[in-house]
């Protein structure tokens, strides 16, 4: 094989043809493609930018009429495994437990470059407890490399599936991810972790868990054609029934309330009176 | 299983932000009609963290040491966790709402088959239930949860419950065997790069004065944002706009996703207020904000608003608190 510029030239091109980018291969050609087999999940949550309302029995919060979006924490996770699978070849497949409508946001993570998507249909909430243990379930079937999700889904604010899908399959965990790199041997991802006081380093074991947190990367958007190619990928459809686990929750809403409201305060004219405020009226200067 | 258990947070001895976990894990004992007990977990000599503990009311310190546990990883910690649940007869197991806390916690409540609640803010009776109150999608709602198993897992957010007073030493202290194999860990710790600063902890300090998008960079962050904190001696913070941009580190975000804060004092300077931000500071007592733009939406939580232009402000604002000393 040549390695001069015109090879290069004519590999991408010609890797533009192709599904696939194998970066890797084309950047050290002869280096081992190490095919990472990566399932990721993705959960239908409420648009963040909007206002949620209570429901009458005050259980949860009113469903009809909310704009649904793909929790961003997994729209990072899979970004991350696309871009993986760029870098290393393999395959992505994405997972998410939700009522029917929620094909939807699985077809938009196709659209993004997903390979395939399975939908655990459920209609009622399921807690973060029962979606890992229907998750541990299909991992013991895809018997993924590495298992990529977001760091919580931003409609409960729990941040748990990760780490008991982690207990459950006895593997390794590193959340909070702002960087994923697999080593050369393809054994272990090292990760760089945002936590209190700076970042932290580790090593995972593969197979093994990830989360994904906002910094580590800038999700791509869709494009017309890959939306038109999403709609043919595969979607498989099961049931926690199926699968063989019981969607009973442990953790069980009793009611749902606007927080108090925030008494409204003044606005001050000058700096002078901000400062005299808060030195005599507030007290805290 | 009546006892409760806390976990504590150590580093170069025990973490402040261990003790709201305290007051948390105090009130649900007398709930429970248990005793509270606690978690010292490191690598060699842990009994100063121990020792210190004592001050706060606790019944029974745990004490594991094992080379599995010299750097924090989720599996060591859900490992002697776990233990200590089994020695220490807990029915709740609990920490901090901390980057660690939130990472092992789950863990431990998989492997005990317990339900567990995330960043509790409150403990309520509904209908004779034990209920745990909780902020949920960045805390535009709150919601009280029921944990159906006998066994129960929660974090506490620091910011909502106020550290226990310390008194005279009592406590009995225990040795917990916990039997962990560094090599049976599937995670490595590799390194970890602090960001130093001289200033108050993020999440303990009185007094702390955030910037956004409208410090306009690094540098005018820092001719800004840090120079207002330290003639406060304040903690800084940040928006996820500015840490995403890389004009500070990651560790300084405020909000749904980075640090809550709850200090005496709160000055936001060129941020706008978006739920998500508001998410990790709408508890603190006195809210100041700077903002150019009237209808900025951090004026509607504000106490006390300025507009302005925050370039023209600052300068006034560290004459006239020059004034005041
Ligand atoms: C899932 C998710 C999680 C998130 N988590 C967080 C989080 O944890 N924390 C967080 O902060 N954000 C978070 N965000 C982002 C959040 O939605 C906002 O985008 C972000 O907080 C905006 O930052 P900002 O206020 O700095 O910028 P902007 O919204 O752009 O506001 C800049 C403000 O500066 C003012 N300004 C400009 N120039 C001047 C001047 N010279 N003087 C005075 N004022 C001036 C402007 O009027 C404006 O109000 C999250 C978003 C999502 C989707
Ligand atoms: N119903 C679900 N469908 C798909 N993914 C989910 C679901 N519930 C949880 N997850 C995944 O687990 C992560 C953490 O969720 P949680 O513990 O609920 O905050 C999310 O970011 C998702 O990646």
């Amino acid at each position: 094989m040549g390695d001069g510029p015109a090879f290069f030239d004519a590999w991408r091109r010609l890797d533009t043809l192709v599904a696939h980018s194998y970066e890797a291969s084309l950047q050290f050609p002869g280096r081992k493609v190490l095919n990472v087999k990566i399932l990721c999940t993705a959960k239908r949550v409420p648009d963040p930018e909007i206002k949620l309302r209570v429901a009458g029995d005050g259980s949860g919060y009113v469903k009809d009429g909310v704009k649904w979006v793909v929790n961003p924490f997994d729209e990072i996770a899979v970004e991350e495994s696309l871009r993986l699978k760029e870098k290393h070849g393999g395959e992505v497949v994405v997972v998410s437990i939700g009522p029917a409508d929620a094909a939807q946001q699985v077809r938009q993570c196709l659209a993004m470059g997903a390979d395939r998507g399975v939908l655990v249909k459920h209609d009622s909430e399921v807690d973060s407890d029962a979606a890992a243990r229907a998750f541990a379930k299909i991992v013991e079937e895809e018997k993924p490399d590495l298992v990529i999700m977001g760091k919580q889904a931003v409609d409960y604010d729990s941040a748990q599936a990760a780490a008991i899908l982690a207990e459950l399959l006895g593997y390794g965990q590193a959340a909070y991810a702002s960087k994923v790199t697999v080593s050369d041997d393809g054994k272990s991802v090292r990760v760089v972790r945002e936590v209190d006081g700076g970042l932290e380093t580790v090593d995972v074991a593969l197979p093994g868990i990830v989360t994904a947190d906002l910094r580590l990367n800038e999700p791509r958007y869709a494009s017309l054609p890959s939306i038109m190619k999403a709609k043919k990928k595969p979607l498989k459809e099961t049931t926690f029934a199926e699968l063989g686990v019981d969607a009973t929750p442990k953790v069980k809403s009793l009611k749902v309330a606007e927080p108090p409201a925030r008494k409204a305060g003044q606005l001050v004219p000058d700096v002078a009176t901000l400062v005299k405020k808060l030195h005599e009226e507030a007290k805290v200067i | 299983m009546k006892n409760v258990l806390v976990v504590a947070e150590l580093k170069n001895g025990l973490r402040k932000i261990t003790l709201p976990a305290i007051t948390f894990a105090k009130q649900a004992a007398q709930k429970l009609g248990g005793q509270v007990h606690a978690l010292v977990a490191g690598e060699g000599d842990v009994s100063a963290a121990a020792e210190e503990l004592k001050k706060y009311g606790v019944a029974v310190i745990w004490t594991a040491s094992s080379p599995a546990l010299k750097n924090y990883t989720a599996e060591g910690f859900a490992k002697a966790t776990i233990k200590a649940a089994e020695a220490a007869q807990a029915g709740i197991v609990c920490a901090s709402a901390t980057a660690q806390g939130r990472d092992y916690l789950p863990r431990v409540a998989a492997s005990l088959g317990a339900g567990m609640a995330s960043d509790i803010i409150g403990l309520d009776d509904i209908g004779g239930k034990m209920a745990f109150k909780r902020p949920m999608f960045a805390g535009n709602l709150h919601q009280w949860v029921e944990i159906t198993t006998d066994r129960k897992v929660v974090s506490v957010r620091p910011t909502d419950f106020d550290p226990p007073a310390a008194g005279a030493p009592s406590g009995e202290v225990r040795t917990l065997d916990v039997g962990i194999d560094p090599a049976s860990l599937k995670t490595k710790w590799v390194e970890f790069a602090e960001v130093k600063s001289e200033r108050p902890e993020l999440a303990d300090a009185r007094i702390v004065v955030s910037g956004g998008r409208g410090t306009k960079g690094p540098e005018g962050y820092k001719e800004t944002v840090e120079v207002l904190a330290d003639a406060l001696g304040a903690a800084v913070g940040a928006t996820r706009a500015i840490v995403d941009a890389g004009w500070v580190p990651n560790d300084w975000q405020v909000g749904q996703t980075g640090k809550v804060v709850a200090p005496d004092l709160y000055i936001g300077l060129g941020l706008s207020g978006a739920i998500q931000h508001i998410a990790g500071m709408a508890g603190s007592k006195v809210i100041v904000a700077v903002n150019k733009d009237p209808d900025a939406p951090i004026f509607k939580i504000s106490d006390y608003g300025l507009v302005a232009d925050l370039f023209k402000a600052v300068p006034e604002l560290l004459a006239e608190i020059k004034k005041l000393s």
